[in-house]
C-alpha cells in the first residue's frame, strides 16, 4: 500500500466516525472544510510540522482509552463570579449550567443556533481556513465539519463577567469535537476561561475574531487529567487597537497539541500567546504558533516554559512572519525548558519569516536544569532542598503565568503549579 | 561555639587538597578574622562550613556547639544557626526579595520547631532593619538580588543576617567590590549584630574592613592552613608589610 493510500483511508475512517450530515446555517462551512480535510488528508509523521509529535492517536478513527481521575481538588475558578457553561463528554449540562443571557453578550449554543445568527454565520470556519496558509492544519478542518457542540459568542460590550467553559467527563473513552467562535465587536472586552477535563480524545477549535479597540482574553487549564490526549486550535484574527491574550496550563495529559495561529490585520495590535506546562512521565506537550503581522506597529509575544521530568517530552515550534509593509513590528519569542532530570527532552523550532525592513524581532529557546547557585544559596539561608526547588521552578514558569493579565486568575494558576509541584517531588 | 579540628578538604572533581589542617575555635560574642593570600583556602573554609557541594572532607571536624556540621544538609547547617554572607550574593530571577526571606526565616523557625511569624509581624520587622541598612521597599520588592549593585547585594546579606539572627555568622569577603561609604554601611550593620551570644568569623583579604568591624583575634591562613594567631595587630601587620613578610617569618 503506499502511502497517499494510507493517507486516504485514515481520512475516511476518522470521517466515518464523526461524520454528521451537514445542514441549516452552517452546512456550506462544513461541506468545505470536509472537502480541506480530505484534500489534506490527515497529519502524518513526515509532515514538517508533525516531526516531533506523533499525530497517529489523534488520527485513528477510535481514541485511546483514558482512565478517569478521581481529584479532591476543587475546580479551578472555583468561587469566581463568571458565566458558567459545563459540557459532560462534550455535551452541555444545562442543569449545571447558568442562564445564558447576559449584558453585553449574545451567546448560543453550536447545536440551537437558528439560521438568523449571521455573525456567526460569516465566522464559521472562516478564519479556520484563513489559517490552513501556509501551514496545513487538517484536525481543525476535521473539527469545523464535524463538531457538533460547541459556543457562538458575539460581544457587544465590555462583559465584566468572564465566560467559562467547564469541562467534566464521565467515559474512559469520550472522544469529543467542540467549536468556538468568538466574535469581538468594536471597544467590546470578554475574558474566557476553560478548564476541567474535557474527553478521553479532545478536538476543539476556537475562532476568535476581535474588531478594533477589541479586547480578548483566554485562560485554559487543561485539566488534571494523566492519560487523556488533545489536538487544540486557537485562530484568531486582529483589528486595529486591538489586544488578544491566551494563556494555557497544562499539568499532565498523555498527548497535548495547542496550536494557535494568529494574523494581525490592524495596525497598533497586540498579541500575546503564552503556556506554562508540567509534566511528569507520560507527557507530551506541543506548543505550535503561527504569527503573521500584516499591519503597521502591531506587537506580538510567545512567551513558552515547560517543566520535564521521567522522560516527559516538550515540544516548541514557532513562527513569527512579518510581512511586506508590516513596519515597526515588536516580535517577540520566547521557548525555555527546565528539565528536572536527564531522561526528559525538549524540542524547540524557532522561526522568523520578515520581509519588513524596519522591525524589531527577537527569539530565544533554552533547556537547562535547576540553578544549583541558586538552590545553594536558598538551602544556605535554611530553605528545605524540595521547597528551593519548587521556588525555583515557579520562578522560571513565572514569565509565562505573569502574562495572564487578571491577578486573580494568576494566583489561581500559580496555586494549581505549586500543588502539582507537590505531588511531583523527585 | 565553633569548632573546627584537623580540617582537611580536597576538590571531589579532582585530586586537589585545599586545607591542609585547620584548626580553630570561635567563641561566643567574639570576632575572629581570618586574613590571607588569594588561594590559601580561606572562601572554601566557608563554603564547606555551610556545605556547599563539590567538596570532599578527608580530615578533622567541625562542630557547632558541639552538633556536627558536616554531616548536617545546608538547611539544617542554617537551623542550627550558622550564616553564611556570600562573597557573591546569587541572583534568583522570579523570587521575589520579600518571599524568600520570609520563606527563609519561617523555614528556620519551623525546623527548630517554632511558631512560623505572621505576614504582619514579618513585615514589621524587616521594615525596620531594612531602613538602618538604607535598604529601600523597591529592593525588598524585587527578585533576588537582581540588578543590585555590588553594595546593594552585600547590605542585602546583612539584612538576611540580622532577620535570621544566626548564632554563628560566617562573612566570606563582604568587603570586596565595595566602596569606603558602602563599607561602612555594612560594617555598621555587622556591629549593631554583635552580641555576647553571636560569634563571627569575618574572612577578608585586606585590613580595611578590620578598621571598621574590629577583630578580637586574628589569623592568618596559607596554603590551607593557619599559620599564625594574634591580636587585632597581626592584621596592621599584614597591611605595612604584605603577606610576603609574614609567611616568610613562619617559614
Amino acid at each position: 500500500m503506499t502511502a497517499m493510500q494510507a493517507t486516504t483511508s485514515e481520512t475516511d475512517d476518522l470521517i466515518a466516525q464523526h461524520r454528521i450530515e451537514a445542514e441549516g446555517w452552517s452546512r456550506t462551512a462544513r461541506e468545505d472544510a470536509l472537502a480541506r480535510a480530505t484534500a489534506m488528508g490527515l497529519p502524518q509523521r513526515r509532515d514538517e510540522y508533525w516531526k516531533y509529535t506523533r499525530p497517529d492517536s489523534l488520527t485513528a478513527a477510535e481514541p485511546v482509552a483514558a482512565a478517569l481521575l478521581k481529584s479532591d481538588e476543587a475546580p479551578l475558578f472555583d468561587g469566581m463570579d463568571r458565566l458558567k457553561l459545563v459540557f459532560v463528554d462534550g455535551v452541555f449540562d444545562a442543569d449545571a449550567s447558568d442562564d445564558l443571557s447576559q449584558e453585553g453578550l449574545e451567546i448560543e449554543l453550536l447545536s440551537r443556533a437558528e439560521g438568523d445568527l449571521h455573525w456567526a454565520r460569516d465566522l464559521y470556519g472562516t478564519l479556520e481556513a484563513r489559517g490552513q496558509k501556509p501551514v496545513e492544519r487538517p484536525l481543525a478542518a476535521v473539527n469545523t465539519a464535524f463538531a457538533k457542540e460547541g459556543v457562538l459568542i458575539r460581544v457587544t460590550g465590555k462583559v465584566s463577567r468572564p465566560v467559562n467553559l467547564i469541562y467534566r467527563r464521565n467515559s474512559d473513552s469520550s472522544d469529543v469535537m467542540l467549536h468556538y467562535c468568538v466574535k469581538v465587536e468594536k471597544d467590546a472586552e470578554v475574558t474566557v476561561l476553560e478548564n476541567g477535563p474535557a474527553a478521553a480524545r479532545l478536538n476543539t477549535v476556537m475562532e476568535v475574531d476581535v474588531a478594533d479597540h477589541g479586547h480578548f482574553h483566554h485562560v485554559r487549564a487543561q485539566g488534571r487529567d494523566h492519560e487523556r490526549r488533545a489536538a487544540t486550535h486557537v485562530f484568531a484574527r486582529l483589528g486595529e487597537e486591538s489586544f488578544f491574550k491566551s494563556f494555557t496550563v497544562t499539568v499532565n495529559g498523555a498527548l497535548t497539541r495547542n496550536e494557535c495561529v494568529i494574523e494581525l490585520t490592524g495596525d497598533d495590535a497586540n498579541a500575546h500567546v503564552a503556556g506554562a506546562c508540567v509534566g511528569d512521565g507520560d507527557f507530551h506537550h506541543d506548543d505550535t504558533v503561527f504569527i503573521t503581522h500584516d499591519a503597521v506597529n502591531c506587537e506580538s509575544r510567545q512567551v513558552f516554559k515547560k517543566v520535564l521530568r521521567n522522560g516527559a517530552v516538550g515540544v516548541f515550534q514557532g513562527k513569527i512572519l512579518v510581512k511586506d509593509g508590516a513596519q515597526k513590528t515588536d516580535g517577540y519569542q520566547i521557548s525555555q525548558s527546565l528539565l528536572l532530570d536527564e531522561d526528559s527532552q525538549f524540542l524547540a523550532k524557532p522561526e522568523l519569516e520578515i520581509y519588513a525592513d524596519d522591525v524589531a524581532c527577537s527569539h530565544g529557546s533554552t533547556s537547562g536544569a535547576i540553578d544549583e547557585d541558586a538552590l545553594f544559596y536558598l538551602r544556605a539561608r535554611g530553605v528545605e532542598k524540595h521547597v528551593a526547588t519548587d521556588l525555583l521552578t515557579l520562578a522560571f514558569l513565572a514569565e509565562a503565568v505573569e502574562e495572564i493579565a487578571a491577578e486573580e486568575l494568576r494566583d489561581a494558576i500559580n496555586d494549581r503549579l505549586a500543588s502539582w509541584l507537590e505531588r511531583h517531588r523527585g | 561555639m565553633l569548632s573546627i579540628k584537623g580540617l582537611k578538604v580536597k576538590l571531589e572533581e579532582e585530586d586537589k587538597q585545599i586545607l591542609k589542617g585547620v584548626d580553630l575555635e570561635v567563641e561566643a560574642g567574639k570576632v575572629h578574622a581570618i586574613m590571607g593570600p588569594n588561594g590559601s583556602g580561606k572562601s572554601t573554609l566557608s563554603y564547606v562550613l555551610s556545605g556547599k557541594d563539590g567538596y570532599e572532607v578527608t580530615e578533622g571536624s567541625a562542630t557547632l556547639e558541639g552538633e556536627d556540621l558536616l554531616d548536617m544538609e545546608p538547611e539544617e547547617r542554617a537551623a542550627a544557626g550558622l550564616f553564611l554572607a556570600f562573597q557573591y550574593p546569587v541572583e534568583i530571577p522570579g523570587v521575589g526579595n520579600m518571599t524568600f526571606l520570609r520563606t527563609a526565616v519561617n523555614a528556620q523557625r519551623k525546623a527548630r520547631g517554632e511558631e512560623e511569624m505572621s505576614a504582619g509581624d514579618f513585615l514589621k520587622v524587616i521594615r525596620a532593619k531594612a531602613k538602618d541598612l538604607k535598604i529601600d521597599a523597591d529592593m525588598l520588592k524585587r527578585p533576588v538580588n537582581m540588578g543590585f549593585s555590588g553594595g546593594e547585594k552585600k547590605r542585602n546579606e546583612i539584612l538576611q543576617m540580622a532577620m535570621l539572627e544566626p548564632k554563628m555568622c560566617v562573612l566570606d569577603e563582604t568587603d570586596s567590590g565595595l566602596d569606603v561609604d558602602a563599607m561602612k554601611l555594612v560594617a555598621e550593620g555587622v556591629n549593631a549584630l554583635r552580641t555576647e551570644g553571636r560569634g563571627f568569623l569575618v574572612i577578608t583579604h585586606y585590613q580595611r574592613l578590620l578598621d571598621h568591624i574590629k577583630p578580637d583575634v586574628v589569623h592568618i591562613m596559607a596554603d590551607g592552613r593557619i599559620v599564625k594567631t594574634g591580636g587585632p595587630e597581626l592584621a596592621l601587620e599584614v597591611e605595612n608589610n604584605g603577606y610576603a613578610g609574614i609567611l616568610s617569618e613562619v617559614a
